[in-house]
């Protein structure tokens, strides 16, 4: 019956405590989301370059160039050879005309290809393989050299592989340090706690004598981990946000200038949820830790 | 509803706090512990409210055996017992009313019938006028009546006390026995703890005379 306002209580009394104290509230506060926003932060900027990866190239391909002068039939008899390899998923044709038009528009070196008389470049197919793993990718790849009718065949997909490797490196790098600070953050949260039960000592102490239960006991603590973890993470988030908002701003002038596209993510409703409530546990968990350890210190003898 | 048989407690070290001694009390006594300072009245006081535990024989509280009781089981007995101590345990860091208000917080209770509660106690012990007061402006009668009131406040069946009297003048020890006497009208069990005869003679009740831990 009176749980809820049990617990009503006992939050009302954590926010005064945190309150009461605000610089040493205010410093904790920060060094849990200085700790935090730095594997997030490296969160972000994978998450971004992953993106980018996946606007350049959906899936591996390769590039087959026809020597110069094939005859039409021909190349379109290349083209049903293509589609009939069983390691071959799908083809798409690039003639040589398109192709010169779209160089032609897109890129600064539209001046220089302008002055070119005549189109220097040959037909093309772009095959989309059905084994996308390097090894696989290769295999196809030395097979279709042997081919007479092709000038170039080149493989688009090795630097995929390369980036894919770095993330990965990455990925790992971003996991250790969250895991690292994780740490950082339950130990922050079990000093703070530590503190606070030696000049709560009597009160804990009395509260035992006359009847409370572990459970009433920790329950306060638990509350100010709780609190002050989550408030670590919402200092993170701002310091992440905030970075990301300041970055993408000269990223913008920088990107245009390599007319690229490339900015930072802002963290999603599904992420921030998962930092605040990462955090909050991490201080409930630091607590825990500091409360039952120092409960038995404290049992009267 | 409470029972000694043949208790011992032994402190590491060696040291025999209490010998053998097979006692009763029963509902709603009112009885005196007495002896020197280091005779076991303390040690003894500690086994009924399971702050320690027998070395060997049994206490019995209520029906339930000390020296086996669960680690999880001694908050609802605490409850159901009134400590009163020597050097008070008061809590400075907030008002006599909030102090009287920590047991029925521990018990759960409702906050509006809490503070009636908390009030009454402080009425009782002659203490309502002073409920904003921080404990450490309080005289040393006045800190060892609001120990009292804390100690009632959720009215249990057993009260326990340790030299209630000690540091008192007889004026004040004679307002805290007058209290601990209508405890004891209303069917309190009542454990003493003394050594001032002039409350012996004063307010007469069986007396369990202690020396170098074993019962005369």
């Amino acid at each position: 019956m009176s749980t809820f306002i049990e617990h009503l209580r006992v939050l009302r009394a954590t926010l005064l405590r945190l309150l009461l104290t605000p610089n040493a509230t205010l410093l904790n506060v920060l060094i849990i989301g200085i700790a935090l926003s730095l594997p997030v932060g490296g969160y972000v900027i994978l998450k971004s370059v992953q993106s980018l990866t996946g606007q350049l190239t959906g899936t591996p391909q390769i590039s087959v160039f026809i020597k110069v002068g094939t005859g039409a039939g021909e190349v379109t008899r290349i083209g049903d050879k293509l589609k009939q390899n069983a390691k071959i998923e799908r083809v798409e044709f690039v003639p040589r005309d398109v192709a010169f038009k779209k160089l032609q528009q897109s890129t600064e070196l539209s001046d220089v290809i302008g002055d070119l008389s005549q189109n220097p470049l040959p037909d093309a197919y772009i095959v989309y393989p059905k084994a996308t793993d390097a090894s696989a990718m290769e295999s196809l790849r030395d097979e279709l050299k042997t081919w007479a009718q092709f000038d170039h065949v080149q493989l688009d997909s090795a630097w995929v592989h390369r980036l894919e490797a770095v993330l990965g490196f990455g990925r790992l790098a971003v996991g250790i340090l969250a895991g690292l600070l994780s740490f950082a953050l339950i130990a922050i949260t079990f000093n703070t706690i530590r503190l606070q039960i030696l000049t709560r000592r009597d009160e804990i102490e009395v509260a035992k004598l006359i009847g409370a239960t572990d459970a009433f006991i920790r329950r306060p603590f638990l509350y100010f981990g709780l609190a002050q973890g989550l408030l670590g993470g919402v200092a993170a988030w701002l310091i992440v946000s905030g970075s990301v908002f300041l970055l993408n701003h000269y990223l913008g002038d920088l990107a245009s200038v390599y007319a690229s596209e490339f900015s930072l993510l802002s963290l999603s409703i599904a992420d921030s949820a998962t930092l605040l409530g990462f955090a909050a546990y991490l201080g409930w968990l630091g607590a825990w830790f500091s409360v039952s350890q120092h409960l038995w210190q404290i049992e009267p003898r | 509803m409470i029972q000694f048989n043949q208790v011992y407690k032994r402190y590491p070290g060696g040291h025999e706090a209490l010998r053998d001694l097979s006692f009763e009390i029963t509902e709603g006594e009112m009885v005196y512990l007495t002896g020197h300072s280091g005779a076991g009245k303390s040690t003894l006081l500690k086994l009924i409210a399971a702050i320690e535990r027998p070395t060997s024989g049994s206490v019995l509280v209520k029906g339930q055996n000390i020296r086996s009781i669960k680690r999880e089981a001694i908050p609802a007995l605490r409850r159901n017992i009134g400590l009163i101590f020597q050097d008070h345990k008061l809590l400075f860091d907030r008002s006599a009313f909030d102090n009287v208000m920590l047991p029925l917080q521990i018990g759960g209770f409702d906050h509006r019938e809490s503070a009636k509660r908390a009030r009454a106690a402080l009425d009782k012990v002659g203490l309502l006028a002073r409920e904003k007061a921080n404990p450490i402006s309080l005289s040393g009668g006045e800190q060892q009546r609001l120990c009292i009131a804390r100690a009632i406040v959720n009215r249990p069946a057993i009260l326990l006390a340790d030299e209630p009297t000690g540091n008192l003048d007889s004026d004040y020890a004679n307002e805290i026995m007058h209290i601990f006497k209508s405890f004891h009208q209303v069917g309190v069990t009542l454990v003493i703890s003394t050594h001032a005869e002039n409350v012996l003679t004063q307010f007469p009740a069986r007396e369990l005379h202690l020396k170098q831990g074993a019962l005369l």
